[in-house]
């Protein structure tokens, strides 16, 4: 730490020092080979910078300038100034889709990573080797099936003859069964409820490789301490996994935020507007509505949202490593 | 320090609990699909003669065959080209340290956590003036770049984990530094090449967003995109439709358990790395 103030110094005049001689010196084929090794080594970067270039950078500031515009796709454009972003934020039904998109972090991130850090405790546990993999198989399954599919499994399990409804009347609440994502105020929760299914078994299986890399010795000495479960999870098991829960709530609010294909196919934001969310709502905008102006500016609004949520969440799980 | 019976029970009930929660959607899929065509199911009830004959119908309702030939024309066309850009940029990002790919490497962080949607409008009229829409080619360039900020990112962890030394003393041989990249860093490579393949392949088939964009023609399309169009169909005849969906899920759930060792290990640094 001392040492800070000193090498910074110290190390532009040593450079300084050291190669303007050499520089001089040195042969001129070996120069030449060093600037041919320049360009050889972007023209190995070259097909990678390329594709992202003209299908992500070039789309994104395409996106920035529809954004400007009121364009319905075929004739010709209008400059609008700000007019679209201020519609997004005091169109209700816009911003309705953002607070929706807030909500579902409830449910894609806090429940799984609760969860999930429950479970991996459990299964550290249990430290039955052939349970626990059957554990992780099982519980990690959701996340390797396509979101629209897992979106399928739930509309059928939430319909009023799924098995939600028919577990519910077997312990007896018969009173509470509804058609869950035809229902205005459970339509979101049970959408929600999706997004757990598939990032609980991402969160179980990302955080118990935290669990093994944690000093094993640690743990025994908690146990000779007479630490019970809890209060070994909460005195060593969570402190050592601040990295990836850090990753756990990172992928997971992105996840949340930018949710698309579990929405799109469950309720298509219905009923009514009740579960839309901005992902849908980018693509009902610009596909089905012909206002490519304001859905840009909506999903760049999104894409805002999601950096300014995303990277003070990257530093504060960081900061101490 | 064994824990006693007693203890451990509350954790088993929750575990158990858990993993009832991860399978009941899939069974619920699967006891629907094999009740008899024409009837509506309720919950979970195993049939007391499963209709198995209603998957041989569904393969036909939904298509399966050119949609399976679609997949994998699709993966073919995205996993080896956005491999092999990505292990080239790695290389040079990572091993070659490249003057100014400090810019390049900060736009790819960007890139990072750009949300899908920040772009496909944009992309539709792009490819629509390119002349590619409704063709595989299309989605697949625009699968490619979309691959690049993590796929670079990936393999340029890799080679800045590599000695440094292995570069310099291929190039005091005389090897260029495409001989090197092929005949010494490749090779070397390939463990962190086949997991992000993996996650390539997996990346591609659950493809649902751009395919729907790109694509009008079902049949084209990725195996997820196809199921937009099968359940506006089929929405009503639950258990066709459930059958088709749990089909069309099949092969990703195969793959899975067959790697699945290497998929939770590539899942999991990829999420570390990103």
């Amino acid at each position: 730490m001392t040492t800070v103030g000193p090498v910074p110094a110290a190390q532009p005049v040593g450079r300084v020092a050291g190669t303007r001689p050499q520089g001089a010196s040195t042969p001129a084929p070996r120069r030449r080979r060093r600037q041919r090794g320049w360009v050889v080594g972007w023209l190995f970067a070259l097909p990678a910078l390329l594709f992202y270039a003209v299908f992500v950078l070039r789309p994104l500031v395409s996106a920035v300038q529809y954004s400007f515009y009121d364009w319905n796709g075929i004739d010709l454009a209008r400059f609008v100034g700000m007019a679209n972003y201020t519609k997004v934020l005091t169109d209700p039904q816009l911003l309705s889709s953002i607070w929706h998109a807030f909500f579902l972090i409830i449910f894609f991130t806090v429940l799984p990573v609760v969860g999930g850090l429950l479970m991996a405790a459990l299964i550290r546990e249990l430290r039955s080797k052939g349970f626990g993999t059957l554990a992780r198989t099982v519980l990690f399954l959701p996340q390797i099936i396509p979101g629209a599919a897992a979106a399928i499994a739930w509309v059928w399990m939430y319909s009023t003859d799924g098995t939600v409804n028919q577990v519910l009347s077997a312990i007896g609440l018969d009173g509470v069964t509804r058609a869950w994502l035809g229902d205005f105020t459970w339509a979101l929760p049970a959408v929600g409820l999706i997004g757990t299914w598939i990032n609980l078994g991402f969160c179980t299986i990302l955080l118990l490789s935290g669990i093994g890399k944690i000093d094993g010795t640690i743990y025994e000495a908690a146990r000779l301490d007479g630490a019970g479960f809890l209060q070994t999870f909460r005195a060593v098991t969570v402190p050592g996994l601040k990295q990836e829960i850090g990753v756990c709530v990172t992928m997971s609010v992105i996840s949340a935020l930018a949710s698309f294909d579990i929405v799109f196919m469950s309720t298509q934001g219905g009923p009514g507007y009740s579960t839309m969310v901005p992902g849908v709502l980018v693509y009902q905008l610009g596909f089905t509505q012909s206002q490519v102006g304001l859905a840009s500016a909506l999903a760049l609004l999104l894409t805002l949202l999601i950096l300014l949520v995303v990277l003070p969440l990257q530093r504060a799980f960081r900061s101490e490593d | 320090m064994k824990t006693s019976m007693k203890e451990r029970v509350p954790g088993i009930a929750l575990l158990l609990a858990a993993m009832v929660f991860s399978i009941v959607p899939l069974v619920s899929m699967l006891s629907a699909a094999l009740q008899p065509q024409g009837t509506t199911p309720t919950g979970i009830s195993w049939p007391s003669h499963p209709h198995w004959h209603n998957f041989v119908d569904a393969w036909q309702v939904a298509d399966i065959t050119p949609l399976l030939v679609s997949s994998l024309i699709l993966v073919a066309g995205v996993v080896p080209f956005a491999a092999l850009f990505a292990t080239m940029a790695g290389y040079a990002l990572g091993a070659l340290k490249i003057p100014g790919g400090v810019v390049f490497f900060v736009l790819l962080l960007l890139g990072l956590t750009l949300p899908r949607e920040a772009t496909i409008v944009p992309i539709y009229y792009q490819i629509r003036d390119m002349g590619l829409l409704n063709t595989r080619l299309g989605l697949i360039l625009v699968l490619i770049g979309s691959f690049m900020p993590f796929a670079v990112y990936w393999m340029r962890a890799h080679f800045l984990s590599m000695p440094k030394e292995l570069s310099e003393a291929s190039s005091l041989d005389g090897a260029g530094p495409w001989q090197s990249f092929v005949r010494i860093q490749v090779p070397l490579a390939v463990p962190a090449i086949a997991s992000m393949c993996l996650l390539l392949f997996l990346w591609t088939w659950n493809t649902f967003l751009q395919a729907i964009v790109l694509i009008d023609d079902p049949s084209k399309r990725t195996m997820a995109g196809a199921l937009q169009n099968f359940v506006g169909l089929h929405s009503t005849d639950v258990v066709l439709l459930n059958a088709g969906s749990l089909l069309i899920m099949a092969p990703t759930i195969v793959v899975f358990l067959v790697f699945q060792r290497h998929f939770v290990k590539a899942l999991i640094s990829g999420a570390v790395k990103g």
